[in-house]
């Protein structure tokens, strides 16, 4: 027997940082929103015995439990997809604040030829740049259009930085100045200053200085303790939904969240929705919250997976290339990299923070010229200071046994001697790159797994040899005695960590035959259901994707705000 | 040590001001957190008497949760090969790495409890990752005795009564896949006990690991400090460690 609830303005599923936007955003304005999160209450006090590496890190305390729920993957389609047992590639966030909790802060704008790839990508270099099974599209909106967006969240968040040279036109300088640059980050921005590459400070949402948002949120400095990425901040000073919109909706008396609530399907008649059914994961039972709109806020996988499931949107046919729920699945070529071993000098690399780096896009986007080149877009290249943990941070030279005396001397030797410089590489979506619903694994509730169908493709064994040969001048220059380098990417394995920036699967663009949302991430085939997040990336860039993530997600609520007044179709 | 106790005490209210001014906590507006007032410790003297005295008369997690003590003492040998004594400092033994992963196994990472254990099981590509039914305590019963068949195969003798070149032998078959298993992969059961290894030197001493935080003394990781403004900016800088335990306030 489902309990039927009372109806609500706006349901949101996933309360992490589109979620939390999306509530402050509307609730200010007067909607009611139920936000529906199937992790747990996460607060700052929580975070008291955080500088726990084995817990946090390798045990991925803060991270969704696999045993309920994870995804399948295989390299093509010939191949049975086999369930990802244990975390390796990508990590997925669990609770409120979602993986808004556990990440490092790095907060970027894609570039502005992101957007219009392949107009630009045609215009430069001619249609057959781009390889027949590349699908790459323009995504329906220009930077110019998202720009009031991007800086909307900066400054909700307090980003702090400086302006990236080579990047998109600002309407305003970051909010907080950079974090400090620290001697690591100065022998970069020397060394990249004399290959006549244009450095920056990275753009953090680990404050440089105490901050008070527009919304009056009030958030202390970092105090550079190093435990950033894959835990939470116990003192409030990297940006997260908990610290930031969450607060500000619930101020309004007009949010209500409800933890432990794992929502299985989207209601609907005809081709709206009606509402949402989830289960009170504490009780067993079933629920029904009816409301006006719905909002799918949860990570990529689930985003899709929901909308699968519910049949909702047209699913993608890999075969005909028809279809876009699912279409578009695109990851990024993390392995083009350098690490310098030094052995006159000793860092400070113990400590950190999440966003404390030094950036260059010279390499990124269409900043250079790819005429001679076997792949279009690039990386941004940077080297990091997020603290070197002790359990996961033991690099030693080519050469050195693994294990044993020699490991154990080399290990200990270069300890605070290592230094990296790496390549975040683009991502382009493929007519083979795809998810799906699984159909054999299932999840704790007998629901199909979300089937990942993905691997590397030429354009990505090229690209991380270019990046890995960049990384390398670079790291030459800052002087280091031994320079170890990737060899070849080989491919795609699930069981190392790349990062966790899963991109498409519900892309935005200008046409509803070649695009699952509108620019105001309003569904093309259901005006009343959004689907925000990463999900909407018709690409993956050369940067961590929350930054846009964030600005796509005020957009949304705007674009909410609007379809509640007038109704219909946005764009 | 009445006096390192009175030094102690005036770094820590000098460093919680310093940290009260340089985080900015005095701010208005809207509240989003009372973890930052309760994060800082403050240090009960007649309580961290007690407590020291306690700690100093009996270590009670010196004890096994679930390795019989053969198993214990094949472990003990064989991280130790792993992680060896040496100028530097103690290995594995001496850091109580055996204890940690024994601690270790008998909890949720030894039953894989929040990993995806469901069937079917399917042999997959490498890149899909471990695709066993068998479960860490399992592989280590298993593996560890796998490592015995082979030490009494190739030299006669039982894994602990090996010199240290024949263990080192023994051990790089497993490595290198040179034995042939049929229930767990030989390296994967090496790669765990490698992996194991480095989270028992390394990890926070609170899980049985790193014995008074000589794994990180070797290589000046300064452990659990909360604020590192002060040196972030400056060149390399020893800081003698602190661990979780001090964010109790005793």
């Amino acid at each position: 027997m489902v309990k039927k609830l009372p109806k609500t303005d706006v349901v949101i599923v996933g309360v992490g940082w589109a979620g939390g936007i999306i509530a402050a955003e509307l609730t200010k304005q007067g909607l009611n929103c139920v936000g529906l999160e199937r992790g747990k209450e996460r607060k700052t006090e929580d975070y008291f015995m955080v500088h726990d590496e084995l817990r946090y890190a390798l045990r991925y305390e803060l991270m969704q439990d696999l045993s309920k729920e994870t995804i399948t993957f295989r390299g093509n389609e010939k191949i049975r997809a086999l369930p990802m047992r244990q975390y390796g590639s990508f990590l997925l966030g669990d609770g409120l604040g979602g993986s808004g909790v556990h990440w490092n802060g790095q907060t970027y704008r894609f570039l502005p030829y992101d957007f219009e790839i392949r107009s630009k990508t045609i215009e430069r270099y001619g249609e057959k740049k781009i390889p027949k099974d590349m699908t790459i599209q323009d995504w329906g909106i220009t930077y110019d259009e998202l720009e009031p967006y991007f800086d909307k969240f900066e400054k909700m968040a307090g980003i702090s930085g400086e302006e990236n040279p080579l990047g998109g036109k600002r309407s305003n300088p970051y909010p907080t100045p950079p974090m400090k640059t620290t001697p690591v980050l100065e022998k970069f921005k020397k060394a990249a200053t004399n290959l006549k590459l244009h450095p920056y400070n990275r753009p953090s949402a680990n404050l440089s200085e105490a901050y008070t948002n527009p919304d009056g949120v009030s958030r202390a400095a970092c105090q550079y303790c190093a435990y950033c990425e894959r835990f939470g901040c116990e003192y409030g000073a990297k940006a997260d939904p908990v610290v930031t919109v969450l607060p500000v909706a619930k101020k309004t008396g007009k949010f209500e969240i409800r933890t432990h609530s794992n929502v299985r399907r989207v209601l609907k008649t005809g081709n709206k929705a009606t509402g949402v059914l989830y289960v009170d994961t504490t009780t067993g039972e079933e629920v029904e919250q009816p409301a006006d709109i719905v909002v799918l806020t949860s990570y990529v996988f689930n985003n899709v997976r929901l909308l699968l499931q519910s049949g909702i949107g047209r699913p993608y046919d890999p075969k005909t290339g028809t279809g876009v729920i699912g279409k578009n699945y695109a990851y990024q070529v993390q392995k083009g990299s350098a690490t310098g071993f030094f052995e006159k000098e000793e860092f400070n690399t113990y400590a950190g923070a999440g966003s404390l780096g030094m950036v260059i896009d010279d390499f990124n986007g269409d900043n250079f010229d790819h005429s001679n080149l076997n792949f279009i877009h690039g990386g941004s290249i940077a080297i990091s200071q997020t603290g070197l943990r002790p359990i996961a941070n033991n690099k030693v030279p080519k050469g050195t046994p693994l294990w044993g005396k020699e490991f154990k001397a080399n290990s200990i030797k270069y300890a605070n001697r290592t230094l990296s410089v790496g390549g975040q590489g683009s991502s382009m979506p493929f007519r083979h790159h795809y998810l799906d619903l699984d159909p054999t694994y299932k999840d704790e509730f007998g629901d199909p797994l979300i089937r990942i169908t993905y691997d590397f493709e030429e354009q990505d064994r090229q690209l991380a040899k270019y990046l890995t040969e960049r990384c390398v001048e670079i790291m030459k220059e800052m002087g280091a005695d031994q320079i170890d380098s990737m060899e070849e990417l080989g491919p795609y394995d699930i069981t190392t960590y790349q990062s966790t920036h899963n991109t498409g699967g519900v892309i935005m663009g200008a046409d509803p035959n070649t695009s699952a949302v509108n620019n105001y991430l309003q569904m093309w085939d259901a005006e009343n259901v959004f689907v925000i997040g990463a999900t909407a990336f018709a690409h993956n860039g050369g940067y961590n994707p929350t930054g846009t993530v964030g600005a796509l997600s005020y957009r949304a609520a705007e674009g909410i705000l609007s379809y509640k007044q007038k109704g219909g179709i946005l764009a | 040590m009445p006096e390192n106790t009175k030094q102690e005490e005036k770094n820590e209210s000098l460093s919680r001001r310093r940290f009260l001014k340089s985080s900015g906590i005095a701010i208005g507006g809207l509240a989003v957190g009372g973890a930052l007032g309760s994060l800082i410790p403050f240090k009960e003297k007649t309580n961290v008497d007690k407590v020291k005295n306690v700690s100093k008369a009996e270590n009670y997690n010196l004890a096994l949760m679930y390795f019989t003590q053969e198993q214990f003492r094949m472990v003990e040998a064989a991280t130790e090969r792993i992680f060896p004594a040496d100028d530097n400092g103690p290995g594995a033994k001496d850091l109580g790495v055996a204890f940690f992963i024994d601690h270790q196994l008998s909890g949720d990472w030894g039953f894989n409890s929040r990993e995806y254990m469901q069937p079917p099981f399917f042999k997959g590509e490498k890149v899909q990752g471990y695709q066993g039914r068998i479960r860490r305590r399992e592989i280590f019963d298993i593996g560890l005795r796998e490592l015995q068949n082979h030490s009494l195969a190739k030299y006669k003798k039982g894994f602990i009564e090996l010199n240290e070149e024949e263990q080192d032998d023994i051990l790089s078959d497993f490595a290198e896949d040179k034995v042939n298993l049929t229930t767990i992969s030989a390296s994967g059961f090496f790669n765990m006990l490698r992996s194991s290894t480095l989270e028992g030197a390394y990890s926070d001493p609170l899980y049985s690991g790193n014995r008074n935080m000589e794994g990180w003394k070797m290589r000046n990781y300064p452990g659990s400090q909360m604020a590192y403004t002060d040196v972030i900016d400056k060149e390399f800088t020893v800081i003698p460690p602190v661990s979780l335990k001090d964010h109790l306030g005793h």
